[in-house]
């Protein structure tokens, strides 16, 4: 369980997150809606200390994730990072298997390539992809190839960074199922940041929005669309009417 | 004239040099975090050999025909000079000590830092904008370890030794300028300039080369891993740590003549 208490953050007189409290449940499929700018990604940047948060707290399992062996901690992590933020170095593989070619979860080449073209197929790219480089896969296919990256080691705890963004829906819909299942089967703590209502409900069990820095409304993806609050409704609505402020 | 107006421009000079003190300050602390990496694993070999294979190999073409025509102009220059006084024979060894002590060297290691110092900031600024290296973290690995290190130890290795090819490339374009439109003989010419040169002479343009190297991958990581946002942010860092990079291996080599050499 990762637990967030009163976690503050600014960038320069721009203060991002003004204390947001949040508990994502272990193996549950947590989605973290919001406007553009709220700090959704900073929220997910700062748990896994990419950023440095002013104040507040973040515990993983009771324990501060400001302390400790920082490789033990990452290695309980898998990330899919908005643009897929594949090493263009590498070919398709090498990406996948990265973290199974060095450090403390490191094993012969021959066996990581292998798991890497079981990742591959798990998100339905087949092994002839394995040898091409980034740049000769189409959009959807990096994002795959980041979702098996993602996985490849297989870790407790996933963060999607807005998966289906520039995706077409079609697309967009086979990464949500791909998630939802990877979340079901593996049994893994996700946390994913999206604008995309259609994503919200295939992938969350439970919704979280952030707005002003804070988390405005949580709770079950069943309430999603009862919930009184007014933010709420003018988010999943997409009206430009409301209390969320729209610059015209 | 009010004292405000007064203090102003003392004022702007004052900030000016706290941020300059600053950006200093942070890189000297960028190359201490760096060094310190060196000695502490894990080491990635494989992007060791590839940093070599980029930084030394692959810059050797430009190297070496940077170091032929200043050899050979060079040559033609104190032949000019020289020729003012019937001195004409000290072009061998002239030459061949202009190029080992600071042609080479500067040369070389300014004709690195605009091919690798540029090509370092421009792909690790990319890596920074498009959170490859968010990514790199993520997956338990330390960009600094990763990409710092091998860069900054191939480039500290490679650079002496293009350094070295240079001189010798460059002493051959002055004995090819001499033996052919100045009328030495060859044999000559290169007896000169081998009894002329000293173990010194050599060696100096060696460390500089090193200095340099490490100058050159510093400066490209540091810039790349601090680059701002977008195409522009990218295209500014490339563009500081050319410019850094020259203007800090001008003035190290300056530093290092007078250590070396002052009476």
């Amino acid at each position: 369980m990762i637990e967030i208490c009163a976690l503050t953050k600014s960038f320069g007189p721009k203060q991002v997150l003004r204390g947001v409290d949040l508990v994502v449940p272990s193996g549950k499929s947590t989605v973290i809606i919001g406007g553009s700018g709220t700090g959704k990604s900073v929220l997910l940047k700062c748990i896994l200390g990419l950023v440095h948060p002013d104040g507040g707290k973040i515990t993983l399992d009771g324990q501060d994730v400001t302390k400790g062996e920082r490789e033990a901690f990452l290695t309980r992590f898998g990330m899919l990072f908005q643009g897929g933020a594949l090493f263009d170095s590498l070919p398709v593989w090498q990406n996948v298997a990265f973290r199974l070619l060095r450090g403390s979860l490191a094993r012969p080449k021959d066996e990581a390539r292998e798991i890497a073209i079981e990742k591959l197929r798990r998100v339905g790219l087949g092994a002839d992809v394995a040898d091409l480089f980034p740049a000769e896969l189409s959009g959807g296919m990096q994002k795959r190839v980041g979702l098996a990256r993602a996985i490849a080691a297989d870790p407790e705890i996933i963060f999607f960074d807005e998966p289906t963004t520039g995706l077409d829906p079609i697309m967009a819909g086979v990464i949500n199922e791909l998630i939802r299942e990877i979340v079901t089967e593996m049994g893994a703590t996700a946390i994913t940041i999206t604008h995309d209502m259609t994503s919200v409900r295939a992938i969350a069990d439970r919704v979280a929005m952030i707005h002003a820095g804070k988390i405005r409304w949580e709770g079950p993806i069943a309430e999603l669309d009862t919930t009184p609050d007014p933010y709420i409704q003018q988010f999943i609505h997409g009206r430009a009417e409301g209390p969320i402020e729209t610059l015209r | 004239m009010n004292s405000a107006s007064l203090t102003a421009p003392l004022a702007s000079l004052g900030r000016a040099t706290l941020g300059l003190m600053a950006a200093a300050g942070r890189l000297a602390m960028f190359a201490g975090s760096a060094i310190s990496h060196l000695f502490r694993p894990p080491f990635y070999i494989a992007e060791f050999w590839r940093a070599c294979l980029n930084i030394g190999w692959l810059s050797l073409p430009v190297v070496g025909l940077t170091a032929l025509f200043t050899g050979a102009a060079l040559a033609l220059q104190i032949y000019a000079g020289s020729a003012r006084f019937s001195a004409e024979q000290v072009v061998p060894s002239i030459t061949a000590i202009g190029m080992v002590r600071e042609l080479g060297p500067v040369l070389g290691g300014l004709m690195v830092a605009a091919r690798v110092t540029s090509s370092i900031a421009a792909e690790i600024g990319t890596m920074k904008v498009t959170e490859q290296i968010d990514a790199l973290t993520t997956l338990s690995t330390d960009p600094m370890k990763y990409l710092t290190v091998p860069r900054m130890l191939a480039a500290t290795l490679c650079v002496p030794v293009l350094v070295g090819i240079g001189d010798i490339i460059g002493i051959m374009g002055g004995w090819m300028l001499g033996t052919s439109r100045l009328g030495f003989n060859s044999t000559t010419y290169l007896k000169v300039t081998w009894d002329f040169l000293q173990f010194w002479d050599v060696g100096s343009g060696l460390v500089k080369g090193a200095a340099f190297g490490f100058i050159v991958a510093i400066m490209g990581c540091y810039y790349g891993m601090n680059s701002q946002r977008g195409a522009q942010g990218v295209g500014r860092a490339t563009k500081s740590a050319v410019v850094a990079a020259s203007v800090a291996i001008l003035t190290v080599n300056y530093l290092l003549t007078e250590a070396f050499f002052s009476a």
